[in-house]
């Protein structure tokens, strides 16, 4: 009785993973299947969705890199979410390393001002950015998404990254410097090397929410040329009335690959980093 | 070691050691100036790139500024107009509607299959990978894909559901007030159920096994061990998730002005579309500003409950 009953809960629990696998995913396979169909059979009402029959064809990703910029702001991406990881490391981890362990003046107010501005969501803040970035004469230029990204990858990451250090014991560092060892040395050859998890985490996060990040893309940079990959695709793949639905699935499809190489290659720090980030305060 | 050492040296050099160490943590502290200078780009950065706009876009709010012009004082007009706005008005239905809606439906979902995955244990490793997908791919890009599923002519739903025997004529899911709403709550909730599960299966294991057992010795049932053990405990789990996910639900961007850019008849406009419309696309910048700025109560709420519950529970310090 009590093994039959345990048998019928494996039973539904495995029946619901499997309707929330297939729901959660089935976007992505339907991104996969229409960027490799030929125009002829994505439009045909009569032929069966899910099945390509008509042979698979690249004619997608040919319109993407021949007739879109879709290289050009392949490199916008990068290189803005490079530049805004690396930001966020040389301001996160110096800024949590002196929250966590030395003693200044404001510590406590400063604290509380990382975790408020880690729950201020980018849709507060984009009308008077765009002015400082007028200001700036930013507008229209990668330099104004370098400057603003950090806005809410930053919070984020020193939020992470004080939970992170709270756990590594001080006397680690405490008798590097009792050795003689100044404090910063300490960090880099002493704390830096155990916090590696935490640092890793935190660049794997700066560079996925740069990566995808839109409203500011889309209200600061308005030439083709500056667009990154979100912006680029919504904006030009659709050309008045016409869709392009297989070129912008691929364009997709192709944006899709950097984040899911390495979530495949950090599974662990992706999800170390999102429970953190929800519950360790 | 060290026990068959001359007697005494070891608890000696002990002592130094637990002396030096004390003296290191209490010494005066002559590094608050090294300590300054980290901090200094994330002081600037919250100041600069935070504060001041915050407190710029309160000040905008109360001019009638537009892109190119300074613009005057104008006292509380902008929000005087916003209250006879009859689009404003149903930019703060949808956004109850919309927050409401999807993040109960999370909550509740998510939690049902965290405690899926619990059962199957181990065994569901990969599929603990994967679910995570919707999450950890930008709604930015996948929301593109969602906009092509939600096709008027071609859309793959209804194409599925046809073959079911299902809402033969289709459903038009974009283009009606009622199924847009629909549409954009569906597309919130497959990119944050990933979320809700995956923490909620973390705090799920957390529990001590020990607890349920005991439970089941006196004679609980299933139901009555979750709403027992399960529900208290993961409590503050539970409100820290849900109040992170208001904030984030009613500031949603990307999914509406992808999917619906705010329609049909501005059925789907929160206040980071409606602002994006009025005051970039419009160039009304003080009425745009005022209308972000709506968000911020339910910031400051949800900071409020979120330092209360975490100074209340120190397990998550």
């Amino acid at each position: 009785m009590r093994s039959r009953k345990r048998g019928i809960g494996e039973v539904v629990a495995w029946a619901v993973i499997a309707i929330a696998v297939v729901v959660l995913l089935f976007p992505f396979l339907w991104m996969a299947i229409t960027s490799v169909k030929t125009n002829r059979e994505l439009y045909d009402l009569t032929a069966a969705p899910l099945l390509i029959r008509q042979g698979v064809t690249l004619e997608h990703f040919e319109l993407l890199l021949h007739r879109t910029a879709f290289l050009t702001w392949l490199g916008n991406s990068f290189l803005v979410s490079l530049s805004t990881t690396i930001v966020t490391l040389l301001t996160s981890v110096p800024g949590a390393y002196a929250l966590v362990r030395m003693r200044f003046p404001g510590q406590e107010t400063l604290g509380l001002a990382v975790f408020l501005a880690y729950l201020v969501p980018p849709s507060l803040l984009f009308v008077p950015l765009a002015q400082v970035v007028a200001a700036f004469g930013m507008m229209d230029t990668l330099w104004s998404l370098i400057v603003t990204y950090p806005t809410f990858s930053v919070p984020f990451s020193t939020w992470l990254l004080t939970g992170y250090l709270k756990g590594i014991p001080k006397e680690l560092e405490e008798s590097a410097m009792v050795d003689g060892a100044s404090r910063l040395r300490a960090l880099l050859t002493v704390v830096l090397p155990v916090a590696a998890p935490g640092v890793v985490t935190v660049a794997l996060f700066a560079f996925t929410l740069s990566w995808g990040h839109m409203i500011y893309a889309l209200a600061f940079v308005s030439r083709s040329s500056w667009k990154v990959l979100p912006v680029g695709l919504l904006t030009e793949l659709v050309r008045g009335d016409v869709f392009y639905w297989g070129a912008l699935m691929a364009g997709a499809l192709a944006s899709a690959v950097p984040v899911v190489a390495l979530y495949s290659l950090f599974t662990r720090y992706f999800v170390a980093g999102l429970t953190a980030g929800a519950t360790k305060f | 070691m060290g026990r068959s050492g001359a007697p005494g040296s070891v608890p000696a050099v002990e002592a130094r050691n637990i002396a030096v160490r004390w003296w290191w943590r209490e010494r005066p502290k002559g590094e608050w100036r090294l300590a300054l200078a980290m901090v200094c780009p994330l002081v600037g950065i919250l100041l600069g790139l935070m504060a001041y706009p915050l407190v710029s876009a309160l000040y905008m709010s109360v001019t009638d500024k537009t892109i190119g012009s300074r613009g005057g004082y104008v006292g509380l007009s902008n929000f005087l107009q916003l209250a006879e706005d009859s689009i404003f008005r149903q930019t703060v239905g949808n956004a109850v509607v919309y927050t409401v809606v999807a993040v109960t439906i999370k909550t509740i979902v998510g939690m049902g299959l965290a405690v899926a995955l619990a059962r199957v244990g181990e065994r569901g490793g990969t599929v603990r990978a994967l679910i995570l997908l919707p999450w950890v791919i930008p709604i930015s890009i996948t929301a593109l894909a969602w906009w092509w599923m939600f096709d008027p002519m071609f859309s793959v739903i209804n194409r599925g559901l046809r073959a079911l025997g299902l809402a033969a004529s289709g459903i038009p899911w974009l283009g009606d007030p009622f199924w847009a709403r629909v549409a954009v709550i569906l597309v919130n909730v497959w990119r944050g159920l990933p979320f809700f599960a995956t923490v909620f299966l973390a705090g799920l294991l957390s529990i001590p096994r020990e607890l349920y057992e005991a439970a089941e010795t006196d004679g609980a049932g299933p139901l009555e061990s979750f709403v027992r053990i399960t529900l208290p405990l993961l409590r503050p789990v539970l409100s820290l998730v849900i109040l992170y996910s208001v904030v984030m639900t009613v500031a949603d961007f990307e999914i509406i002005y992808i999917l619906t850019r705010g329609g049909p008849v501005n059925r789907t406009h929160l206040f980071a579309t409606y602002a994006f419309q009025v005051g970039l696309e419009g160039t009304l910048i003080g009425k745009g500003a005022a209308i972000a700025l709506f968000i911020f109560p339910v910031l400051a709420g949800a900071s409020y409950f979120t330092l209360r519950i975490i100074r209340r529970g120190e397990e998550y310090a």
